[in-house]
């Protein structure tokens, strides 16, 4: 069971976070922190048109918390909001426990995170760095130029996802 | 990494280490809670500082007066209140004889430590402070002893002012001294025990400067009741405060001890039933202390459970839980340290004055991670700020992790968190 959550490439992402550190001039910030335990993150992202260019973060947290933006950031850059959203959507699947989701090629190393489905408590952990990537994409929605340079700060209180089926979990509630 | 200590060489430590005080298989048969498996593991529940367990005759004593004598209190008009009536008048009694209070009418039921000092800040602090006052806390508080103050400061224009924490994690004193040294200070308001690291305050000496700078002295004893012997008249303070769940009784209850003039002096906290004395359409009187602060009807059942706790702490009696926790922390502290190269310990020395509340760090495991892990070795540990931000700050951690010795633990618990520990190296590499 633990073996299945703190995995090598979860580890290995968690002590070399890719795409750590501030952006120079990011055209969204979105600060991220969860009050009940104190992870915190910084997600700058510079979105040009459609196209996510370039994507850092500044924060600190837990292996999974740290892992999951990590490999996050190299899921989204580079590429159309359109793609980041079916991969959100595609990871919340994964977080679901969802049919089919722990074979979803297009979650690449994201995958290697399936087994937090398994833990109730620890969900949010990996959903941090997708939280703030959703919010980011929203106010730069709302208005493309304009949050510039503004940083948006949320407080995320997101206990489990939408959809989740504590049900299906009973030995692993606390 | 040196060679494991085990029981077996309990002759190298000082004599009073040898053995507990307390018969801990005894005591462990009172909580039928600890009796189970956590993951396939033996419960080892080693986060006492958030919320203690009850023994079997806290949750009894609840159960036999709902199922004999409940009604409301305080009415007096049938059998069942005056029965009830009795049972919550003789549960303050022992919470007073416990807390050393000279007489039962100072001490108020209330929710909890937080509800008991929101209390005094609300009724005593906005009748008393003013702009140019000073309320003095620490860097060590709890957000319990903190929130409250920053709240009642913004209404009035009193400021707030912080003790530092030395670098060996204790109050700072001479900077409370020159904090009193203005002479603005109006309160003193600290911990009794840090619930992050386990520093025992030498809350008496705190008492003796604040008065003589003409401050009153608050104690959050939340701490400190479950595990030290309390005497608010010897230690001399003017508000005590603590919580039943941490000293094995009911959540939803708590104590505020003031001394009576105090008491009688303060507005009402909240208006309502139970607190009154004659009512019109204008105003009102209001009843007698305690009663005037316990608007509604109270948590009468929490307060005959949290009676039958510190009657239960005081048969064991709080001396004896007192060398429980100085010998555990020290064979905790000591063993860790021995055991683990990488782990980075909080809070003062074995041989200073200090609770069985360990908080460490191991490596670059984040505290949830071992937490996480630990859980799944059934051992049941707290990870986080602890509610204490700014120590945590002045510390220069986001987070640590939190293994809490109360009571019903022993030296085979620490044995099942040395091998949670160990785990947690194997599946990070360490």
């Amino acid at each position: 069971m633990l073996e299945s959550i703190f995995r090598e490439l979860i580890l290995e992402h968690y002590r070399k976070p890719r795409n750590k550190g501030a952006l120079e001039n990011p055209t969204v910030t979105v600060s991220m922190r969860n009050p009940m335990c104190g992870d915190e993150i910084d997600l700058m992202l510079t979105i040009d048109g459609d196209r996510i260019e370039a994507v850092g973060f500044t924060g600190q947290g837990c292996s999974i918390s740290q892992a999951s933006v990590s490999m996050m950031t190299q899921g989204v850059i580079g590429r159309s909001i359109d793609a980041a959203l079916d991969l959100e959507k595609r990871f919340v699947a994964l977080m679901r426990d969802d049919e089919g989701a722990s074979e979803d090629r297009k979650l690449g190393d994201l995958r290697a995170l399936q087994g937090v489905a398994k833990l109730p408590v620890r969900i949010k952990c990996a959903l941090l760095g997708w939280n703030a990537l959703d919010e980011a994409i929203k106010a730069h929605q709302k208005s493309p130029t304009g949050a510039m340079g503004e940083k948006l700060e949320f407080e995320d209180l997101t206990e489990l996802p939408a959809g989740f089926d504590p049900a299906t979990h009973k030995d692993d509630l606390p | 990494m040196s060679a494991p200590k085990t029981a077996s060489q309990a002759d190298s430590l000082p004599a009073e280490l040898t053995e507990s005080p307390l018969d801990i298989d005894a005591i462990r048969a009172e909580f039928p809670i600890l009796d189970q498996q956590v993951h396939g593991h033996r419960l080892v529940y080693l986060d006492s500082a958030a919320s203690a367990q009850r023994p079997a005759v806290v949750i009894r004593t609840i159960a036999d007066y709902y199922t004999k004598d409940h009604a409301n209190v305080h009415r007096g008009a049938h059998e069942l209140s005056v029965r009830a009536t009795r049972r919550y008048e003789d549960a303050r009694g022992k919470v007073a004889r416990f807390l050393g209070a000279g007489r039962a009418d100072e001490v108020v039921f209330t929710r909890s430590t937080t509800e008991s000092i929101n209390l005094v800040s609300m009724t005593w602090g906005i009748a008393n402070l003013g702009p140019g006052d000073v309320v003095v806390v620490s860097e060590m508080e709890h957000h319990s002893n903190l929130v409250p103050w920053q709240i009642v400061c913004e209404r009035t224009g009193a400021e707030i002012q912080a003790i530092r924490v030395t670098d060996d994690q204790r109050l700072d004193l001479d900077h409370l001294d020159a904090l009193l040294g203005s002479g603005d200070v109006r309160l003193v308001a600290t911990g009794h025990v840090s619930n992050a690291i386990g520093t025992i305050h030498p809350v008496d000496e705190i008492a003796r400067r604040a008065h003589e700078a003409g401050a009153l002295y608050l104690i959050d004893g939340a701490q400190a009741a479950p595990q030290l012997p309390i005497d608010v008249r010897a230690i001399d303070c003017d508000f005590y405060t603590f919580s039943g769940h941490k000293a094995c009784g009911p959540t939803g209850i708590g104590a505020l001890w003031a001394r009576r003039e105090l008491l009688d002096a303060m507005p009402p906290y909240q208006g309502g039933g139970e607190m009154i004395e004659e009512v019109r359409i204008e105003r009102s009187t209001y009843a007698a202390v305690p009663h005037k602060f316990e608007a509604g009807t109270p948590n009468i059942a929490g307060a005959i459970g949290f009676g039958a706790a510190v009657d239960f702490l005081q048969a064991l009696d709080p001396e004896t839980i007192h060398a429980h926790e100085k010998r555990i922390a020290r064979l905790v502290l000591e063993r860790l340290a021995d055991e683990f190269k990488a782990i980075t310990l909080y809070g003062p020395a074995p041989d200073v004055a200090r609770a069985g509340v360990v908080s460490f760090t191991l490596a670059d495991i984040h505290p949830h991670d071992l937490a996480t892990i630990l859980d799944h070795e059934g051992v049941a540990i707290r990870a986080g700020h602890h509610c204490c931000q700014p120590l945590m700050r002045r510390l220069g951690v986001a987070a640590t992790a939190r293994a809490s010795f109360y009571l019903y633990n022993a030296e085979d618990d620490l044995e099942a968190l040395v091998r949670g520990l160990h785990r947690a190296q194997e599946l990070f590499r360490v």
